[in-house]
């Protein structure tokens, strides 16, 4: 084992090596969550530059908003009907926004699990941990809809675009106190925030100072919410003083306005604080940090950071050009970063869901049912340790930001165990809600991983391949196969003809032969550390 | 990329679900509600389950000397030769492989009892379904999907694996080592087992070894979730600390097995709480060259034998330097047996009853039950009968060494069985029936051979009776009596030959302790 994390030397020159499951399976985990057989399958053949080129292009359209799945009769809402979307829609009572933000979350999971072949939900839980809420402290649920519907409408798009939508967001406004910060008493909340987390980091080439963020906070006066629950900007409580700026920031001078043009402050703000190299920069570490790897040394700074930066700046923000490179750079594909990410615990559930082939009820013409599913697997990532729309503060999750633990920080005593709990109640028992059962059916999961699954060999490679990472030892795999697969026996047709016996005739018994031993192949499996990894 | 190092403590991890509301487990919250159950949870007694996989050949391990020449037509190329079959104190009719001599010598010793023809009653020729049958404890043509272990234990530990571990209960309340596929301690909601996923891993945990990680990012992070595992493991830290407590061993042969045993005796000693250990030993699915072509008391399966033999002799002898014997009981069990009759290649094929052996110092030193009827000239097809249940086998010892009363026996055994006197009565102070009839005076028929019809006569000591007509291969294909007598006596039953083909048939007659076989011929 490597004593620290290691680093390679390779760059952003395309990846001209082997294109493999191995290495298509890579790509789909990194960029989607979990990696579907068929999807690996259909990439290995398309050859990696047209694999990466539709991940970065999604078609699917636009999903349709959730869904007020709650009212009852002790849960009224009187402005909007059950089934209907509540997305327009704004109520001030507490109990209803709590139903909301929750159905919010539960069609969040949905949109994971039955995500199109895109980049899209990997990203979308990338800016949202960039752009870190708490749904509770927004409260309102169209609020914190609308936050991220924000991003998923501009996760592929322009940054610098996106940092000026979420700048007068309702939901950040809220969540960051923008809302209330005046003229008489600027609250430098999101000012700080805006340079710290938001564009340019903490780096110790950032030397903005702590009158830069009084200077920002003052700018940003003015941008209220109305009584009709939309934001404006209210020229009255805005500024119109000069704000002077360090010389970080060339000693610029934001000239204060008066009346509406008072709001073309902000965008004067955030043009000057792109005009730093350090935003790019920062915001291609987290790129590289959340799809590769954490450990980033001067090799990783000089050889990957810095150009990606420079491809970011050319393009004048343009996200999809940065991860165009990335993803189809020789340095993606090194052998030493296979394997290396720890599956957050949306990954480790979607990802099961997913290339299990679960199959749910429709979210929206069945949407009772599927939303009470979805609420099962929202409850599972959170006992592990992450709720969607609720990252634990404004610096997001540390998993993706604290060192030196960074992702192996998901990985503990209690939540491991219950990593495992999870994969073996999918292989047990799943869920059940009005006779819609979502469970692992290992039968059809071997029937479909493999195209032989009568040899117990084949098998058992074939699940590697598609579920695992990392090598394993041919004795390791002969030993699995033995011990499980096998009873114990060293002949291998003794799996073949209780496959085939089950083929043949399917009865309970021959049924259960197959069955049970496939249970604990899966959980077994699942167990390994590997599992944890991709 | 080397195995698995990971111990897996699979309790913890399986879905804690609803445990139905029975009496039983709210009785186990207050134990001294029932004095009984309390006993059965305080005892320090441990049981060591082998198996022996792949289906042993009964016939070549406990040798029916009274029937020799049968035995010598059914399978001459891989016979014993009579003179070097190994004679047993007491027990004349019944010898061992000549490989087993440490057998042998526990047999005289009366630490061994060899249970005769065990068996269930529709034997399946399938490895994997006989070895569920095994472990389940269930009928041949039903599927249960808990353990008889398991079963036990979830009567005897509620709740379980909530809470768990407890001051009460430290530690895995069965451990299983070189198997992970055994249902035998699946419980109804969770398994009990602490499931050791890879042998290799069981002795790394022990020896704190590691293993090698590929030189990359993934073997960098793959190495720190392994880290976790182990910390996680609620029960590593006892089990290692338990078997780095025995420091002073008998020496042990170099066998998996015997490697299995020799950790098995350091958890005891160590102090484990542990009630079950389960080993597993494989190769026994021997259809070819079982034997040496020249020498049939050396090969394959002698060498197996061998090993069985001496690893438990040393594992018995560790228990008595230990001080431990007293506390410790094993069984051997195999799916199958093998078939009668040998095939062309020097090996045997799948059958179905054959001997199983209980050790240690508690056990009822002895042959229980008679050799099997072997018929005149074997045929391909023809199997060894069952004459005892395995499912009273394991009654006896729940009931007779566990001390499980009599609610709590329905509920694992999920039907009554007989007690067999195996285990001395001394340990659970249950007075216990011996057998009082052996061999043809319990059951006769006449005419034999018959036509149209046959009287069977059988004794009964009253009580439950089953009577059952099997075929050669050791299927009951008919029940003729299954009913409960008011008083001990001759009773009789008139079998009619009109839907028998002709050939060997076998009756059977099972009341208590006392089960017998009889081979009888329709002309």
């Amino acid at each position: 084992m490597p004593a620290t994390p290691l680093s390679s030397k390779l760059g952003l020159t395309p990846y001209t090596g082997p294109w493999n499951k191995a290495t298509a399976k890579h790509l789909l985990k990194r960029l989607q969550f979990g990696a579907k057989k068929s999807d690996i399958d259909d990439m290995v053949s398309k050859g990696m530059l047209a694999a990466v080129n539709e991940l970065l292009n999604p078609t699917a359209p636009y999903p349709a908003p959730p869904l007020n799945d709650y009212s009852s009769a002790t849960v009224i809402d009187t402005t909007v009907v059950l089934g209907y979307t509540w997305v327009n829609n704004f109520n001030t009572d507490g109990t209803i926004n709590s139903y909301r933000r929750l159905a919010l979350k539960k069609w969040l999971v949905g949109q994971m699990i039955q995500q199109d072949r895109s980049i899209t939900e990997k990203l979308c839980l990338f800016w949202a941990n960039h752009f870190s809420t708490e749904s509770d402290i927004i409260a309102y649920g169209n609020y914190v809809f609308n936050h991220h519907d924000t991003i998923r409408k501009n996760c592929l798009g322009n940054f610098k675009q996106l940092i000026k939508l979420i700048t007068t967001d309702a939901g950040m406004l809220r969540y960051l106190n923008g809302y209330l910060n005046t003229k008489t008493a600027p609250d430098e909340n999101y000012g700080r925030e805006l340079q710290e987390l938001f564009t340019l980091g903490k780096n110790v080439d950032v030397k903005y100072t702590e009158d830069d963020v009084k200077a920002a906070a003052k700018v940003l006066t003015g941008w209220r919410i109305n009584s009709t629950y939309n934001v404006y900007f209210e020229p009255t409580v805005h500024d119109t003083s000069n704000k002077q700026f360090s010389a970080y920031y060339n000693n610029k001078v934001i000239t204060g306005k008066t009346l509406a043009a008072g709001a073309t402050e902000t965008d004067e703000l955030i043009n000057m604080i792109f005009e730093r190299p350090e935003v790019a920069k920062f915001i291609c570490r987290k790129i590289y940090q959340f799809f590769v790897y954490y450990y980033i040394d001067d090799t990783i700074e000089n050889n990957i950071i810095a150009p990606l930066a420079n491809i970011f700046i050319k393009n004048n923000f343009e996200i999809k050009p940065v991860l165009d490179a990335l993803f189809k750079s020789e340095h993606f594909y090194d052998s030493l970063y296979i394997g290396c990410q720890i599956k957050s615990p949306i990954d480790h559930v979607v990802s099961c869901l997913r290339e299990f082939n679960i199959v749910f009820p429709n979210a929206v013409t069945e949407y009772a049912d599927a939303y009470y599913l979805f609420n099962n697997f929202l409850n599972q990532m959170i006992s592990i340790g992450q709720n969607p729309t609720d990252p634990p503060n404004v610096a997001g999750w540390p998993a993706y930001y604290q060192t030196p633990e960074y992702y192996e920080l998901w990985i503990n005593a209690d939540t491991l165990p219950k990593r495992n709990k999870f994969t073996d109640l999918m292989v047990e028992t799943g869920y059940t809600r009005n006779t819609k059962k979502v469970v692992i059916n290992p039968i059809e999961f071997a029937k479909a991983i493999s195209a032989t699954p009568s040899d117990p060999n084949i098998l058992i490679d074939d699940l590697f391949t598609y579920l695992i990472s990392t090598d394993q030892s041919a004795t390791f795999k002969a030993n699995l196969k033995k011990q499980i697969l096998l009873s114990g026996q060293v002949s291998d047709y003794y799996w073949t003809d209780a496959w085939n016996n089950y083929l043949n005739n399917p009865t309970t018994i021959n049924f259960n032969i197959v069955n049970v031993r496939l249970k604990t192949l899966l959980k077994y499996i699942m167990n390994m550390p590997d599992y944890q990894l991709q | 990329m080397e195995r698995r190092k990971f111990i897996r403590n699979s309790l913890a991890l399986l879905t804690p679900t609803i445990i139905s509301g029975n009496p039983i487990h709210i009785l186990q919250d207050h134990p001294i509600i029932n004095p009984e159950l309390l006993a059965s949870v305080n005892n320090d007694r441990a049981l060591v389950i082998i198996q022996l996989s792949g289906g042993n050949d009964g016939l070549n391990t406990v040798i029916p000397i009274s029937s020799y020449s049968k035995y010598y037509n059914a399978r001459a190329n891989i016979a014993i030769p009579e003179n070097k079959i190994l004679k047993l104190e007491g027990y004349d009719a019944t010898g061992l492989n000549p490989a087993m001599t440490s057998f042998q010598k526990l047999f005289n010793e009366g630490k061994l009892n060899i249970v005769q023809s065990v068996g269930y009653p529709q034997p399946n020729y399938s490895h994997f379904r006989a070895t569920d049958i095994w472990m389940s404890g269930s009928d041949s043509n039903q599927y249960i999907n808990t353990g008889w272990m398991g079963r036990y234990l979830d009567t005897t530990y509620a709740n379980y694996p909530e809470a768990y571990p407890n001051d009460a209960n430290p530690d895995p309340l069965a451990i299983q080592i070189g198997s992970i596929t055994s249902l035998t301690c699946q419980g109804p909601v969770v398994n009990m087992g602490l499931s050791i996923s890879d042998p290799s891993s069981f002795y790394n945990l022990i020896d704190g070894t590691d293993q090698a990680v590929p030189n990359t990012n993934g073997g960098y992070e793959l190495s720190f979730v392994r880290r976790i595992a182990k910390q996680s493991n609620k029960y590593g830290v006892r089990i290692k600390a338990a078997s780095d407590s025995v420091t002073q061993q008998v020496t042990y042969p170099n066998n998996s097995l015997a490697s299995q045993l020799k950790i098995v005796a350091r958890l005891i000693k160590g102090g484990l709480q542990t009630k079950v250990y389960l080993v597993n030993y494989g190769g026994f699915d021997t259809h070819a060259g079982q034997t040496n072509s020249t020498d049939t008391t050396i090969g394959v399966h002698a060498n197996l034998l061998n090993a069985v033999s001496e690893s438990v002799n040393a594992f018995q002898n560790d228990m008595k330097g230990l001080e431990i014997d007293d506390r410790v009981i094993g069984m051997t069990y195999s799916e199958f047996g093998r078939r009668i009759k040998s095939n062309a290649s020097g090996g045997t094929d799948h059958g179905a009853a054959a001997p199983l052996f209980l050790f240690g110092k508690n056990v009822r030193g002895g042959v229980f039950g008679d050799n099997p009827d072997l018929p005149l000239s074997a045929t391909v097809n023809d199997n060894i009968p069952y004459q005892n249940d395995f499912r009273s086998v394991y009654n006896s010892i729940l009931k007779n060494w566990f001390c499980v009363n009599e609610t709590n026996e329905l509920q694992i055994m999920l039907k009554k069985y007989p007690t067999l006197p195996l285990i001395n009565a001394s340990v659970c102070g249950i007075a216990m029936e011996n057998s009082v009839f052996s061999g043809n005076s319990m059951i006769n028929n006449y005419p034999n051979p018959f036509n149209a019809f046959t009287r069977i006569e059988f004794k009964t000591n009253g009580g439950p009776t089953l009577l059952q007509l099997l075929d050669t291969t050791g299927a009951v294909i008919k029940v003729l009596i299954d009913t409960t007598y008011a008083y001990a006596g001759m009773n009789s039953y008139t079998l009619f030959g009109n839907n028998l083909h002709a050939g060997v048939y076998y009756i059977r007659v099972q009341n208590g302790v006392n089960q017998y076989v009889k081979t009888i011929l329709k002309v």
